[in-house]
């Protein structure tokens, strides 16, 4: 297989600016030990692509730190493997007064260098901000079969939440499942087929659409490369009913995680054949002491738990003191609890310290969030 | 290419370790897990890193299949290195015909080639059996203070135990005079702990002499330290005092293990500032059920506990299902306890499935001994493993009428 991949890892920033405004989409923590952008790039290296390009914004100081050289996904390679491309703006300065890309099409107009130099015959493109497991290899299987240009993998939707706060891309086909309408989603209290931007495109189509857009001054990808290519190219859709949790504000991301505790979305995330890689840490196993009590809840290694802890999601290096009851809620990397703290519905950034018998409350429809490194 | 390190490491990794059974039936002793998610090897491995020892020379020899996958280029050690890192160094085949490893010094001595390859001041001699925090560079230091010829670990032991190892007797500053293996009557409670540094050049004139021995068992213990004591050679004795275990049994492995565990524990893993580094799979994390009861255990990523565990170690990928209760248990990597299962005072190995309603082992009051239960072994259900079994294949296993 001939794939080369590119993440966007900024583009929806906006909708959750909480935990984005130290770090990118892409390096949002979830599930106990992961960033968002592992699902992607897990994706991308199990079905054997092994040349792929982050695409950076700003705030990606976290995002190059969290990928290093990319041997945790085993993309330390000296031809191919992993590539950060930072904001490349003479390429449309003229345009654009210098300013940094605003949207999907700009930002591959950055990466044109990229784009054009690869070798592959296919290019696939991912976002952050979706959470799933998914084998690309049956995506381009179809994508060849049907003699597609592009092939847009959709899913169903019905529920306003689960729009991303930026918009979606509404996508009509016909019966042999290809494109006859791309617009934009805005009737929100219907059932519709959207796009995951996952898409796969034959590079030179690309290519040759992204230049077509800069020529012409085009800056959205979906109206003006997509929907205006309808009918003369041949725009495939390929509908993906699997696990796919869609994080558009800081309560979807906490109604997210809460799901990783349901059995069905952890099997359909956490795929024996196919893991999802992340950075290790090299934390040792979690110790539970005398008197912990843990019910319903998912963990990661190097955390101690001297207290109770139920419905929540604990990620790496945390502790629990004792006596401190913590209920529906979301620990990231290492913070720390004291005695007797309570804590319900509460979304604890990286290296929070909640001090000896605090109390705080938040609510499912709005958790309190305590930012990085605070102290309460 | 001029590549020089002043001190290179030899881990002897060779070793059988039959007094562990079932655990070492396919497996080197090094590669035999503990902790939930290390390796026995893991721990001289990470020592070395951490004291800047960045050139180590594994010696295999037997069962090494799984200890060269898990070593593989050094790389969860930061020993992947351009010059130096961690070799694997199997038995090979020379002009003059192909030997095994007769004795540890044998071993060293078929490797003078690879010391010689970084030109070192100083070897540093490491084996694959103990579980220890130890600074290298400290005791690197102190021999080269004492301009020593040959330096080696020493522990203080209790008098009754110390005939079990081999004892050093030492002057006020703590030069050898005397060394005994496991003498009957000891006059010293300083043991070695089998880690020696020797000067290079002083190391390489003892191995050739003692090659040219017919009657030598080219051992490190029984023949080179003697014969350099006997010499007169400047040899100092190094006190080392903090947590250091053999593992070589299976009780001491299942005690090493409980030295994990508790309100203060004996071995603390998770103390950042000597971190222990291992090889690990990308597992999902754990999750603990609606009706889970854990109690002072240590647990590892991708474990599934729906049941009851009690001071147990687990390692990734264990699944305890709902009703299945574990105490008092060492349980190594993707094992299943199924429902109604009970495990007590045990070591499952890696890959163990304990079938419904069986059991194995006994509560610890009133057990013989620990049970134990080889790779991959699946415990039919309804079957009881009697309290300190060892069970090498299936069919050790009768199923209860």
């Amino acid at each position: 297989m001939s794939v080369a991949g590119l993440i966007f890892s900024n583009i929806h920033n906006s909708s959750m600016p909480e935990l984005t405004s130290v770090r990118t989409m892409a390096s949002v923590p979830y599930g106990c030990r992961y960033r968002l952008v592992d699902f992607p790039l897990s994706n991308m290296v199990n079905s054997g692509i092994t040349k792929i390009g982050i695409i950076t914004h700003n705030n990606y100081q976290s995002l190059m730190d969290h990928i290093g050289t990319g041997k945790d996904w085993d993309l330390a390679r000296r031809s191919g493997g992993i590539r950060i491309l930072p904001p490349f703006i003479t390429s449309y300065n003229s345009a654009n007064g210098g300013k940094l890309y605003s949207t999907r099409l700009e930002a591959l107009m950055g990466v044109t260098g990229f784009i054009s130099k690869c070798s592959e015959e296919y290019i696939v493109l991912s976002d952050c901000d979706g959470i799933c497991s998914i084998d690309l290899n049956k995506v381009l299987e179809d994508h060849i079969e049907k003699n597609a240009d592009v092939t847009i993998v959709t899913r169903t939707v019905n529920f306003k939440k689960e729009i991303p706060s930026d918009g979606a891309t509404e996508i009509k086909c016909n019966a042999d499942g290809f494109a006859t309408e791309v617009s934009a989603y805005i009737d929100y209290d219907r059932s519709a087929e959207i796009s995951t931007n996952i898409i796969i495109a034959n590079r030179l189509f690309l290519l040759n659409a992204i230049n077509d857009a800069s020529a012409h001054g085009y800056n959205h990808f979906y109206k003006d490369i997509i929907a205006r290519r309808v009918k003369s190219a041949r725009i495939n859709c390929y509908h993906y009913d699997g696990i796919y949790l869609q994080i558009t504000s800081l309560e979807s991301y906490f109604r997210c995680s809460m799901q990783l505790l349901d059995p069905e979305v952890r099997n359909g995330l956490f795929v024996k054949e196919s893991p999802i890689y992340t950075k290790l840490r090299n934390s040792a196993p979690t110790v539970y002491a005398n008197g912990s009590k843990v019910i319903n809840s998912y963990v990661a290694d190097g955390c101690v738990i001297e207290g109770t802890v139920e419905n929540s999601i604990i990620f790496r290096g945390v502790h629990v003191g004792k006596g401190t009851v913590v209920k529906n809620s979301i620990l990231l990397q290492d913070t720390f609890t004291g005695t007797n703290v309570s804590l319900n519905c509460v979304i604890t950034d990286k290296n929070v310290v909640i001090r000896n018998n605090r109390v705080l409350s938040g609510h499912e429809s709005m958790p309190f969030f305590i930012s990085k490194g605070a102290m309460v | 290419m001029f590549k020089k390190k002043e001190c290179v490491a030899m881990l002897l990794a060779g070793g059988q370790g039959s007094r562990l059974y079932a655990l070492t039936e396919k497996t080197a002793k090094p590669a035999v897990s503990f902790g939930g998610k290390y390796r026995i090897i893991d721990f001289p491995l990470s020592n070395c890193i951490n004291s800047g020892v960045d050139t180590v020379g594994v010696l295999t020899q037997y069962q090494p299949l799984v200890l060269n996958d898990y070593v593989g280029n050094g790389l969860p050690w930061d020993l992947d290195r351009a010059i130096g890192g961690v070799k694997i160094l199997p038995p090979y085949q020379g002009k003059n015909g192909a030997d095994w490893y007769k004795g540890t010094a044998n071993a060293i001595y078929q490797n003078m080639q690879f010391i010689d390859m970084y030109s070192p001041d100083y070897v540093i001699i490491l084996s694959g059996d103990h579980i220890y925090r130890m600074n290298y560079d400290k005791m690197l230091q102190h021999h080269k203070k004492m301009n020593a010829d040959c330096t080696i670990a020493v522990i203080d032991v209790p008098i009754e135990e110390a005939s079990r190892f081999g004892i050093m007797s030492v002057d006020d500053e703590g030069r050898i005079y005397k060394f005994a293996e496991k003498p009957k009557n000891p006059d010293s409670t300083k043991a070695s702990m089998g880690i020696y540094i020797f000067s290079k050049d002083c190391l390489f004139k003892y191995l050739n002499e003692d090659a040219a021995d017919p009657n030598s068992s080219n051992d490190f213990g029984k023949n080179i330290i003697p014969a350099m004591l006997a010499n007169g050679e400047r040899m100092y004795a190094y006190s080392f005092s903090g947590y250091w275990k053999d593992v070589g049994t299976i009780d001491s492995l299942w005690e090493a293990n409980m030295d994990l565990l508790g309100e203060e524990p004996v071995f603390n893993l998770g103390d950042e500032s000597w971190r222990i580094f291992s090889r690990h799979s990308a597992h999902s994390p754990q999750y603990v059920g609606p009706d889970a009861i854990i109690e002072n255990s240590s647990i590892t990523e991708g474990c599934d506990i729906y049941g009851t565990v009690r001071n147990s170690v687990l390692g990734s990928g264990v699944v305890v299902m709902a009703g299945a209760e574990v105490v008092d248990s060492v349980i190594m990597d993707d094992c299943v306890i199924e429902a109604g299962a009970k495990v007590n005072y045990a070591i499952l190995d890696s890959g163990v499935t304990v079938s419904e309603n069986s059991t194995v082992g006994k509560e610890r009051s009133a057990a013989k001994g620990i049970a134990v239960i080889g790779t991959g072994i699946t415990v039919p259900a309804g079957t009881a493993v009697a309290d300190g079994a060892m069970i090498n294949n299936s069919s050790d296993l009768v199923k209860e009428a």
